[in-house]
């Protein structure tokens, strides 16, 4: 074994010893390469998830039933362009430009969360997003609040203060609706029929079938397992839904005395993979705004640069 | 940092008070043309409800950082200095807290 190679082991030694007694990295630490890019490729996704997140929610800002729900949407969907920029933000520290990862998700290289390529079909999607998507992705979020990276754990700290409103908000609407008309109980329930399914796809393929896990899980990127969490979901949802009298959607959904948990159906993974691949119902929609939006952009972004270079020089100029 | 960021907007460090009587705290950082522009995305992204009565933004170019790799001689002249913590001196149980 060469001197870089045993050098490198006793570097790398060092890091999970660090990382195995709960002390954070921070930008500036060596770091193993792999950890680098893990994170970059995971902190990107979910950055794009916030701000692709914005769009099946924006659907509705111009059609919601009052002005109050119109404010209350417009400062949540705020919220998670917010969260978008606190984690675009944690990225860049680790080497990648915000440039770079917009090319990443417009190219279509990056992914972001399957769950927002479908569409918001009625005013009660508002609510089960808030309700369901949002409680899962709250789910996934305190556990990443002990993240060994620094600036990741401390954004999603962040994050995780805003995101009970979000969630709160969401249910308040199925409520709403639940005890309403006939009509409107029936909407609810239609949109827990389609968000369902899609929401538990959020926390990834089983334990058995996930590549990086536990290369993650050894380096407390990840702290709980897909289904660890995802079963945490379940168990804290039912009765939330049994509250509002809407079923779930699955026969095989039963409380299990033994496990102490809820024992529910499988997922349908042909679908997962179909809509990750890029198949779902607004892939190319979801993109597309993404894009037009970037491009529509520019010249706001050239303006301001213009500008500041102008007043910089005329800075100068009188300082002369 | 970054390589192919050209005509990307400077990068902002965004430090926030949050009540009078704490110091500014470092939050996270943003892009924007200039310090004006700055000081207004740092209140619209980082304090939307009422997180600080005072904002800093700094240019990340502006920042000088010491680097972890010489963690150890860098703060070396602390170690060796033991009688600048209370705890070097022994003193008799009578003598009460001091
Ligand atoms: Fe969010
Ligand atoms: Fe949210």
């Amino acid at each position: 074994m060469g001197v870089v190679d045993r050098e490198f082991e006793k570097l790398e030694a060092a890091f999970q010893a660090k990382v195995e007694a709960e002390q954070r990295i921070e930008p500036k630490d060596w770091m193993p390469e792999k950890y680098r890019q893990t994170l970059i490729r995971q902190m990107s996704q979910h950055a794009h998830s916030e701000v692709v997140g914005m769009l099946p929610e924006g659907n509705w800002l111009t059609r919601a039933p009052s002005l109050k729900r119109k404010a209350i949407l417009m400062a949540k969907i705020q919220d998670e362009g917010g969260h978008g920029l606190y984690l675009y933000s944690a990225t860049e520290t680790l080497g990648i430009s915000r440039d770079q990862m917009f090319d990443q998700l417009h190219s279509g290289k990056a992914k972001y969360s399957s769950i927002f390529n479908y569409p918001t079909l009625n005013w009660a999607d508002i609510g089960a997003i808030g309700w369901l998507v949002d409680g899962a992705a709250i789910t996934n979020q305190i556990a990443l609040c002990r993240c060994s990276y620094g600036p990741y754990a401390r954004a999603m700290i962040r994050i995780c203060k805003e995101e009970s409103f979000h969630q709160r908000q969401g249910y308040e609407i199925m409520m709403t609706m639940a005890q309403g008309t006939e009509e409107q109980r029936d909407m609810a329930q239609d949109a827990l029929n389609r968000w369902w399914w899609p929401t538990l796809m959020m926390f990834g393929p089983n334990d058995s079938n996930s590549a990086h896990s536990a290369q993650s899980m050894q380096w407390k990127i990840k702290r709980q397992s897909n289904d660890e969490l995802r079963q945490k979901f379940v168990d804290a949802t039912v009765p939330q839904a049994e509250f509002l009298n809407l079923r779930i959607p699955d026969d095989q959904l039963k409380w299990n005395e033994d496990r102490g948990h809820y024992d529910f159906g499988e997922i349908d993974w042909e679908e997962f993979r179909n809509v990750v691949k890029g198949n779902g119902l607004c892939n190319r929609e979801r993109l597309q705004a993404r894009v037009d939006a970037h491009e529509g952009g520019r010249w706001v972004r050239e303006a301001a640069l213009a500008h500041a270079r102008k007043q910089e020089a005329r800075k100068a100029a009188a300082a002369a | 940092m970054s390589k192919n960021n050209k005509g990307e907007l400077p990068l902002y460090e965004v430090f926030i008070r949050s009540k009078n009587g704490l110091d500014h705290k470092h939050v996270g950082s943003l892009h924007a043309a200039d310090a004006e522009m700055a000081l207004m995305a740092a209140r619209d992204v980082y304090t939307r409800r009422g997180e600080g009565v005072s904002i800093w933004v700094v240019k990340s170019t502006d920042i000088v950082a010491s680097s972890p790799e010489d963690r150890g001689s860098f703060y070396d002249p602390a170690d060796d200095k033991l009688y600048r913590h209370p705890t070097f001196f022994e003193l008799p149980d009578e003598v009460g807290h001091l």
